[in-house]
């Protein structure tokens, strides 16, 4: 196992785990002011510090991982979830009107920038977390729809699909049960890859306010809401940057870790 | 070539047409009556009933989407409810923020990544290439509006070199271009960090070809087969990527206008946003497709003119 790897799944199962405790336990409850105790430096009684509330800033990291996670985590399945399925019917059908217009379709969706589409649906729906994991799963569909054709199409030109064409396997079967499982590895990675991105595309909406609404903690509402005291209390912007840039890096070296683990010759499209 | 360039054109139109049409479906379809819709629940019903008439939606959904065409190919892009100005104006006075800091971020991540990239892979495995490949994982990493924040920070807050944020107006370049530095390095970073990458793989992939080894039989140093021959061929992949990283620098700078207060397109969509302005939401954001699909069309047609072999396979 590489370095990459091991530090990758480290910094992961660190922030996982923060957001599996904060359903248990957090140091203290943020729904609590506590405005005497406000922007504490950290140490002390708050080990990370308080915000301009006085809320304890490490409970804040922890109920923001829980949501940064989970909205990245849905928008990976949804991108997967979609975008695996389609791809692999373009392949099975490579060629035909159909393939050509998965793949017209996918084009038309990378040509909206993920954050317009973002902006688009909160304009007409409103902000909320549940409209930014949809707005970052579509965003995810088409990755996974082009990555699943390409790594489909020279697999049906295998001798063991053949086999299992003569066998009297059908092209959804045969996409099931054959190329499915050939194509798994690279699909983690991905996965894992758009995991980070989701991380990040989510701090980005709800800075801008199109995420998570208060009271629900995310890491990107916090930088919001310590922009203006950056001057005064560094650390109120300091730590949620930190926690993001962790967890995306932790992901993004997982990834690049476990595509050397699971197969070396694996190429990912990274954009 | 002619062919090549008349088969992406019908593509770019029918991309174009289908944007369209999903954007008015989701602005102007979804949320049922968008008159009652902008006015929120407490408008009185002759207010909306005007506000109907204003902007035709007693008019069949057909005619009222070919006059929404019609009128963005004349320029018009209809006038805006909480402005009372016409659209196109908003978005003239605003773009002179945005356009020229995404073209500032794109020269400057282009600067640090070109080097960066070719230093890493002539430098393959030591030292320098380990250290510039550490220093793409942070910078892909960081949130750009948080190292922006950081900037803010170090440049404006402590040094006082910059200001924190605001635009004069181009009346005096020198001063609107300070102003745009701290945002267009924030944007930047990652762009730069992807572009390096992308840089140093494309060159070692060219490095390992025939054509060197060649070059490199023919008595040329390892460096000049770098310089002469790799490197014009690994400017393809790479100038994709500068294609496609350009709307990512669009819509990014819609997060930093916000970071630096810059009154560029960014702002204009979330004041529109918060104000329920449908039509100026619809047209910055079809006009923010169109600028994408334009750059991808126009970087499709470049390398077909540098490249012949990809005029083949279209």
């Amino acid at each position: 196992m590489s370095r990459n790897l091991i530090i990758g799944a480290g910094l992961t199962a660190f922030f996982t785990g923060l957001a599996a405790l904060s359903f248990l336990w957090t140091p203290y409850n943020i729904e609590v002011l506590d405005i005497p105790n406000r922007l504490l430096t950290p140490g002390g009684a708050h080990v990370l510090g308080t915000d301009h509330f006085g809320r304890d800033i490490l409970s804040m990291v922890m109920m923001g991982a829980r949501t940064s996670i989970a909205v990245a985590l849905v928008a990976v399945g949804i991108g997967m979830g979609l975008g695996v399925p389609l791809g692999l019917w373009a392949a099975a059908r490579r060629g035909s009107l159909l393939d050509d217009l998965i793949m017209r379709g996918n084009d038309l969706v990378f040509a909206f920038p993920s954050l317009v589409i973002a902006i688009l649906i909160t304009a007409v729906f409103g902000p909320s977390a549940i409209n930014a994991i949809i707005a970052i799963g579509i965003f995810n569909i088409p990755v996974f729809a082009r990555l699943t054709r390409g790594a489909a199409l020279p697999l049906w030109e295998r001798d063991f699909i053949l086999a299992a064409r003569v066998s009297g396997k059908g092209a959804a079967r045969i996409s099931v049960e054959h190329i499915l499982p050939n194509i798994a590895n690279l699909m983690i990675v991905q996965g894992t890859i758009q995991f980070s991105l989701g991380i990040l595309a989510e701090a980005a909406l709800s800075y801008i306010g199109l995420g998570a609404q208060p009271p629900t903690a995310s890491w990107g509402r916090m930088l919001a809401d310590a922009q203006t005291l950056v001057s005064i209390a560094p650390h109120v912007a300091l730590i949620p940057g930190f926690a993001i840039l962790l967890t995306v890096l932790g992901l993004n070296l997982l990834g690049d870790g476990l595509r050397d683990w699971l197969d070396p010759r694996l190429r990912v499209v990274r954009t | 070539m002619i062919r090549f360039a008349l088969g992406r054109l019908a593509s770019l139109t029918a991309s174009l047409i289908v944007a369209s049409i999903v954007i008015f479906a989701v602005v102007e379809v979804i949320p049922g009556d968008p008159a009652a819709f902008m006015l929120g629940v407490n408008a009185r019903p002759d207010t909306i009933a005007a506000l109907r008439a204003e902007m035709g939606l007693d008019e069949p959904l057909v005619s009222r989407y070919a006059a929404w065409v019609g009128g963005m190919v004349q320029g018009n892009f209809g006038v805006s409810w909480t402005y009372k100005t016409p659209v196109a104006t908003l978005i003239a006075d605003r773009i002179w923020v945005s356009l020229p800091l995404a073209i500032y971020a794109l020269t400057l991540s282009t600067l640090v990544a070109f080097p960066a990239g070719i230093y890493a892979a002539s430098r393959r495995g030591g030292a320098g290439d380990t250290a510039i490949m550490g220093a793409t994982q942070l910078g892909v990493a960081i949130p750009n509006f948080w190292f922006a924040m950081i900037l803010v920070l170090i440049f404006a807050i402590n040094l006082r070199w910059f200001s924190a944020g605001g635009f004069p107006g181009w009346a005096d370049p020198w001063a609107a271009l300070k102003a745009l530095t701290l945002p267009a390095i924030a944007l930047a970073l990652p762009q730069a960090a992807i572009l390096a990458r992308v840089m140093r793989s494309s060159l070692l992939d060219m490095l390992g070809e025939d054509f060197i080894r060649t070059a490199r039989a023919k008595g040329l140093t390892r460096r000049q087969a770098l310089w002469r021959h790799a490197l014009r061929n690994a400017l393809i992949p790479v100038l994709t990527i500068i294609g496609l990283q350009f709307s990512f620098l669009l819509a990014g700078a819609i997060i930093i206008e916000q970071v630096f207060f810059l009154p560029g397109l960014g702002r204009l969509i979330f004041q529109a946003i918060s104000a329920r302005d449908l039509i100026v939401v619809e047209s910055v954001v079809m006009l923010l497709v169109f600028t994408v699909i334009m750059v991808n069309f126009i970087v499709d047609l470049t390398y077909a003119a540098v490249d012949p072999r990809l005029r083949a396979r279209a």
